[in-house]
């Protein structure tokens, strides 16, 4: 039995996605608040959003932090309250359920939840060193692992347990780049051959450059309300329907296992109960493919299929644009880009958008039901939410 | 006799310095924490004792860094990985002496203490494992 909405978006917004030379994070998140409130005339944002709760990963970027009056400030909503959530990169996915929190707890009637990140100023180096600060510092950056290094002990694992490929998790950046290629925001809108992936230069083996998500500058938004205040705003809302969110040691190697991220499977298990939906009722999913072993576990982890078979599903084609189960159809954090403090509420926006048939050359027919995935550092955190077209 | 050291991360690599890998062991509910935390995370007892641990595993998962941080670029490409030590816990660190071709998961690989110090913070000398 489907479940009545927590709460509705009734707008969202997205930034252009790419290397956004000469724009700080807070223009750039002003950029993808003027798309929502453009989206949303009935909304009059100044008078009627109550608070901002926005995902915003790392100060060192931009050697700044106190980041929700900031973006509060350059978007027209002070003297609202406004707050940053930190998580690494499920940050946005955090202020999501957050401002479902303050939501559904009575206090506001409407808010806006987002996030921003910019990055590509910084050099590789630097931005692996930033990203690396999600993880353990004293047991895995003092002896030298990045994140890339983490993922790709988990392939490495799962290679081994399962006989997951390399082939097969090339398979995932060709499909979400032929995505991206029809998203018109994403960072990278162009397809790459199954060869070019593989042949690419090693990040951290068995991590190849294009098995790794893009270093971008971007921002998102959503405008929740109420259910029952939903169609003073717009005739074609977008609910949500659960959410499920859950912490795992901050170290891999703490964890009970290497293939599987358990803070994703209980948030995933908390979401889908909390919405009264099974895996099979999904048409379409958003998942966190930072790596594209990730994206991997996570068809395991979200019981897309069984633990183990998630190789063999991308390969079938079940997950492609017109596969059973279409994932990432807005590019992923692969080719769409993931400037990560707003990739958990830019998962959202994709879904929002095709929910709400708007999702132009990617639209996925007659979809009803959407997930998305939204994972933190290597795993300690992440957040599930499921939503259904209004 | 000298006070024993509290249960920190910071007294974890001070033994690391003098090529000891500890762990501390709950007295009450006799978990053994690797890293040390000075509240059982089990049983919430704050009463522990260091034991040595052999400092010998078998790896569970590896990877080969080619992009590093910045201070570990001189030493790039490198290999890190997983061991899942005899004594219980998974210890995550750097393997040497080992070419990337013989490296396999379910190797049995063995604790080595590096003596030399970093200059940055926090100071800490590092171990790392090596084929036996």
């Amino acid at each position: 039995m489907v479940r009545k909405p927590l709460v509705s978006i009734v707008s969202a917004g997205l930034s252009r996605f790419g290397r956004l030379e000469g724009m700080y994070g807070r223009e750039i998140f002003a950029e993808a608040a003027k798309e929502a409130f453009e989206r949303c005339p009935n909304l009059d944002p100044t008078k009627d959003i109550e608070g901002l709760f926005v995902g915003h990963m790392g100060e060192s970027y931009e050697h700044q932090g106190h980041t929700g009056p900031t973006l509060a400030g350059w978007s027209g909503l002070l003297p609202k309250p406004a707050m940053r959530l930190e998580s690494a990169c499920a940050s946005s996915g955090a202020a999501l359920r957050t401002g479902v929190f303050a939501v559904l707890s009575g206090m506001h009637d409407v808010v806006m939840v987002g996030g921003v990140e910019k990055m590509t100023h910084r050099s590789t180096p630097e931005v692996t060193e930033f990203l690396a600060m999600a993880s353990d510092f004293p047991f895995e950056q003092w002896h030298g692992i990045t994140f890339p290094g983490l993922y790709a002990l988990m392939a490495t694992a799962h290679m081994h347990k399962f006989g997951t490929t390399e082939e097969q998790m090339a398979m995932v950046a060709v499909k979400n780049h032929h995505n991206g290629a029809l998203n018109p925001k994403a960072h990278m809108q162009k397809e790459v051959t199954l060869e070019k992936a593989m042949s690419s230069r090693v990040i951290a083996w068995p991590l190849k450059l294009y098995d790794c998500s893009l270093i971008t500058d971007g921002a998102s938004c959503l405008i929740l309300t109420r259910p029952d205040l939903a169609k003073e705003f717009t005739d074609s809302p977008v609910h949500i329907i659960g959410s499920g969110q859950a912490s795992d040691a901050i170290g891999l190697y703490e964890r009970e296992e290497l293939t599987t991220l358990k803070a994703g499977k209980l948030a995933g298990q908390e979401a889908y109960k909390m919405a009264g939906v099974e895996p099979k009722d999904l048409d379409i999913a958003e998942v966190h493919d930072c790596f594209t072993i990730a994206e991997i576990i996570a068809y395991e982890d979200l019981g897309l299929c069984d633990p183990g078979k998630g190789g063999s599903l991308i390969k079938e084609g079940a997950t492609k644009l017109n596969g059973e189960i279409p994932v990432n159809t807005s590019g992923g954090l692969k080719s769409k880009g993931h400037p990560v403090g707003a990739t958990g509420t830019a998962q959202a926006y994709e879904i929002y958008l095709q929910l709400t048939e708007q999702a132009e050359r990617r639209q996925v027919r007659k979809a009803e039901i959407g997930l998305t995935h939204n994972v933190g550092g290597s795993g300690a955190t992440a957040a599930v939410h499921i939503y259904r077209r209004g | 006799m000298s006070e024993p050291l509290s249960f920190t991360i910071e007294s974890f690599y001070k033994f690391v310095s003098e090529g000891k890998l500890m762990g501390a062991k709950c007295s009450k509910c006799g978990i053994l924490l690797l890293p040390p935390k000075p509240v059982c995370t089990k049983c919430l007892s704050t009463t522990f004792r260091w034991v040595e641990l052999k400092g010998k595993g078998k790896l569970l998962s590896y990877t080969e860094i080619h992009i590093s941080p910045m201070q570990f670029e001189s030493m790039a490409p490198y290999i890190v990985g997983i061991v899942e030590l005899e004594d219980g816990p998974n210890l995550p660190g750097m393997i040497r002496d080992v070419e990337p071709e013989e490296i396999k998961v379910g190797m049995d690989l063995i604790v080595d203490f590096d003596p030399s110090l970093s200059n940055q913070w926090p100071l800490w000398p590092r171990y790392f494992f090596r084929p036996p």
